[in-house]
């Protein structure tokens, strides 16, 4: 029917976003941005016994401008959270973020004057793992899943097609409140 | 970034400006900025060195970035509860932090007595288990750090054995709060003993692969002997304790000075060393290794059937904890009891757990030789269900004080040595 | 004769339960209520109850009691200690054992010398400091900072506290950094958190919080903070404002 039909064996056809996509979540190169007990764990997630070079990630590195995903594996303190924003921003596009542990991802027990609420009140978050801190199965869960969105990614003309279809989509829907009277 | 004729402050800013701005001046040293994230800083620490060509003649540490406010959080909730909170202090000496802490209230309560006995040979035990786990760690980051990768997968598969019985029997792999104010959260599982067994089996054998990979390794040798060296009188006045005043040859150990939850009653020596540097350091924590195998040997002989919480309805824990089908909670025939047979239970168990035990003011210290070192637990009460302050002596923090005396003189590499041989954890020294 | 009468007289007044009640009036209160609640009323009936603390006390000689293992070389360290200070014995406000362990609570201006007789003096050799923690106390008029440190011995294996303090009015206490060098990151911490200012040490900068940080965030008036928290239109509040058993 279609040109797959006329092609010689040993041609896939696929599209760009695809392939793109399957570049960039084989080969992720986490920046380690260890900070308490989830590096710990993170750690442990790239040892031997849960091997996280199985999904292409074992390359941990701490320099920002070698790496396209950034791991907040930890409670980031109001002292830390200036640091962190200025390593975000010298990791090159595309990059991503997963907030490791409760504490990166909203504050967790220590809701107090140190510790920043939330790790997404400074750089934007694709992926939130819960947790105190989460096993290294739960990481490599997280890790999946995220690589399952990179795969996905739209690029160029889709991609801002699909932001406005997001962005109407938030309008539209409406979040039943807790009525305040 | 400032340039004076003295100095280049490399401390920010981009390089190329750096390389130009220090070509037209005389200057020949560079303050550089390492950390806080860093490969090579062991956690969220802040090193700036001065530095002339390779030597590093001034080494001066930044911490806080970790601060996470855990002990005045501990003030809002009941002294039970604090357990939760201590045990994230030092992440990778969770069960040591839970102990000086415990210890701490119970001498505040003045049940010191009054702990079952088995509630002290599981605590020893889980201890004794905690510290191997940490003196692995530590030497896993210090390869890690050193380059070399081996020692940190093979670090990270030894600790995982004993994560494993931590999981078991806790139920946590870290940040158990395990154990209590009057004993521990809850006894052994069935199965324990056989898997600590199968780890006094395996052990000796992991401990012999580490020590045949790393002790007399002529690259391992080169980067840690005479390196960071600290000798006694400058442990003292720094108020350097643990591995560190071991190494410098001084055998001072509180298991064996002021011994606690019944230290007295087993057998086991304290390493010593008196090189007084970094392999000195890690000598004196693989010897620590072996005998802390000792001593869990010997809890498993002690291990008598018995309670494990002590026998006060005003303080111990109401529930017996037991596994459901939805994990950990109040076991079914304490349910049951509560719910339909006893009100006066009930009200007791509700009070107990929503209010807490009351603690007469007062202040008490209490001490453990955590894998660190001296780890002090400092409470005061002002007679409520809540601590009025809590403060911990840790032992990273005094030690990270030593950077400097150990650093200033050698060479930038030596400073990554050195930092590493200190094994600190950030999230004990911030709190 | 006639002043020990007079003393004897005295004594006995102390003793009265008029005298003790008035005292025990005195004292500052630690709680009201039954439980302590502070956000809704009281349905306990004890809602007028007040719990005070007592006044601080002074030990009495002999420290060591010899029911107690702990307290054994108590007597010894007091002995010594009072001998080295010589004239200066008026250092020691009051002496407290309580727990098994000593507390020596001392005038701040005598503290850098009594710490170097610690750590000098060979029949107490106090080699290690083991930091120093502030504790505010918000009710202890012109006593509200209390600075506290512990010493320990390895030549005699001994363990004393050291208590000092200071009103918020005038919140100095005399660095002992030139005697315990292990004391400087303590007294930054304590100067961080709780606003003592060691008068002496080298470099007394915030260590914990960030330089820029406004106000010493472990006091007793420093409220825990935390952001409330929005969950579907409703809001939960910070830790240190919600209801709660006390």
């Amino acid at each position: 029917m279609g040109l797959e039909e006329k092609l010689p064996s040993g041609i896939l056809l696929t599209t760009v976003e695809q392939i793109v996509g399957l570049a960039r979540k084989t080969s992720m190169w986490p920046a380690t941005f260890g900070l308490a007990c989830c590096a710990i764990e993170m750690m442990s997630a790239g040892g031997p016994h849960y091997d996280l070079a199985r999904f292409g990630m074992e390359k941990f590195g701490a320099t920002p401008r070698q790496a396209d995903l950034m791991v907040v594996a930890g409670r980031v303190s109001q002292k830390m959270a200036p640091v962190l924003r200025q390593i975000y921003d010298q990791m090159p596009e595309p990059k991503w973020v997963i907030a490791m542990g409760v504490c990166a991802s909203s504050g967790g027990m220590f809701n107090n004057y140190a510790i920043v609420q939330g790790v997404d009140h400074v750089v934007p978050v694709d992926m939130y793992l819960p947790g105190c801190p989460p096993r290294p199965e739960m990481f490599l869960d997280a890790v999946l899943k995220l690589h399952d969105k990179v795969q996905n990614t739209k690029l160029g003309a889709h991609r801002e097609q699909e932001i406005t279809e997001t962005e109407e989509r938030m309008l539209r829907r409406s979040l039943p409140l807790v009525s305040k009277d | 970034m400032t340039v004076t004729e003295d100095y280049i402050d490399a401390s920010g800013g981009d390089w190329d400006e750096v390389i130009e701005k220090a070509q037209a001046t005389s200057a020949e040293r560079l303050v550089v900025n390492m950390g806080p994230q860093h490969p090579s800083t062991h956690g969220v620490l802040r090193l700036v060195l001065t530095l002339d060509g390779e030597t590093c003649t001034e080494a001066r540490v930044g911490i806080g970035y970790l601060h996470t406010g855990i002990e005045k959080n501990m003030e809002f909730r009941t002294w039970t509860q604090g357990t939760t909170f201590v045990t994230r202090m030092d992440y990778l000496t969770p069960l040591f932090n839970e102990a000086a802490y415990c210890l701490a209230v119970e001498k505040l309560l003045g049940i010191t007595d009054r702990i079952p006995e088995r509630a002290d040979v599981i605590r020893v035990m889980m201890m004794e288990l905690n510290r191997m786990a940490s003196h692995f760690v530590a030497m896993a980051t210090f390869g890690m750090e050193l380059g070399a990768t081996t020692i940190m997968t093979n670090g990270f598969r030894e600790r995982e054995m004993i994560l494993d019985i931590f999981e078991l029997v806790t139920g946590l792999r870290m940040n158990h709060a395990y154990i209590r104010p009057g004993g521990v959260a809850q006894d052994l599982p069935p199965g324990a003993v056989g898997k600590i067994q199968e780890l006094l089996k395996e052990m000796p054998e992991r401990i012999k692969i580490m020590r045949k990979l790393l002790d007399e390794n002529p690259i391992y040798l080169a980067r840690t002997r005479d390196i960071a060296h600290l000798n006694l009188p400058g442990c003292m006045a720094l108020g350097v304790t643990g591995p560190l005043l071991r190494a410098s040859g001084l055998a001072w150990d509180l298991r064996k000075a002021k011994p606690y939850c019944g230290y007295e009653n087993y057998e086991f020596d304290v390493p010593v060393s008196d090189g007084g540097d970094v392999y000195a350091r890690y000598r004196v924590r693989m010897a620590e290794l072996e005998e802390s195998l000792k001593i869990v040997e010997q809890c498993l002989d002690k291990l008598r059937p018995g309670p494990v919480m002590i026998e006060d309805a005003k303080i111990g824990w109401p529930a017996k904890l037991a596994l459901g089908p939805d994990g950990m909670g109040n076991s079914p025939d304490h349910i049951a009891h509560i719910m339909s047979s006893s009100m006066e239970a009930l009200i007791h168990h509700f009070k107990l757990v929503t209010e807490g035990f009351r603690v007469p003011a007062g202040q008490a210290y209490a001490a453990v030789e955590s894998a660190k070192g001296e780890l002090g637990c400092y409470a005061v009460s002002d007679g409520g269900t809540r601590p009025h302050r809590v403060h911990f002596r840790d032992p990273s923090f005094t030690h990270l004080q030593a950077v400097a005396a150990m650093c200033e003189g050698g060479t930038v590499a030596d400073v990554i040595a050195a930092v590493a041989s200190i094994d600190p954890v950030m999230g004990g020294v911030d709190r | 004769m006639s002043t020990d009468n007079e003393r004897e007289r005295n004594e006995e007044a102390a003793r009265l339960p008029d005298q003790l009640g008035r005292e025990r009036l005195a004292a500052p209160v630690r709680r009201t209520g039954m439980f302590g609640t502070s956000t809704t009323g009281d349905t306990s009936g004890f809602g007028r109850l007040r719990v005070r603390g007592s006044a601080p006390v002074s030990a009495e000689r002999p420290y060591t009691d010899p029911d107690d293992p702990r307290t054994a070389d108590f007597d010894r360290v007091a002995d010594d200690l009072e001998a080295a200070l010589g004239e200066n014995a008026g250092a020691v406000e009051r002496v407290e054992v309580a727990r098994g362990e000593i507390t020596f609570h001392v005038r701040r201006e005598s503290l850098p010398r009594l710490a170097r007789l610690l750590r000098d003096e060979p029949s107490l050799r106090y080699e290690l400091c083991l930091g120093v923690t502030g504790v505010h106390f918000p009710e202890d008029t012109d006593r509200e900072l209390h600075a506290v440190y512990h010493f320990r011995s390895i030549t005699h294996n001994s363990e004393i506290r050291v208590s000092t303090t200071c009103p918020d009015s005038d919140p100095h206490i005399p660095s002992i950094v030139s005697v315990y060098p292990t004391n400087d990151w303590h007294e930054r911490e304590a100067w961080d958190f709780f606003g003592i200012v060691f008068d002496g040490h080298p470099a007394l900068t915030r260590i914990q919080m960030p330089d820029d940080w406004q106000g010493h965030p472990q006091r007793k008036d420093y409220p825990l903070g935390g952001i409330p928290v929005e969950y579907r239109g409703a809001t939960v509040p910070p830790p240190d404002e919600r209801r709660a058993y006390k």
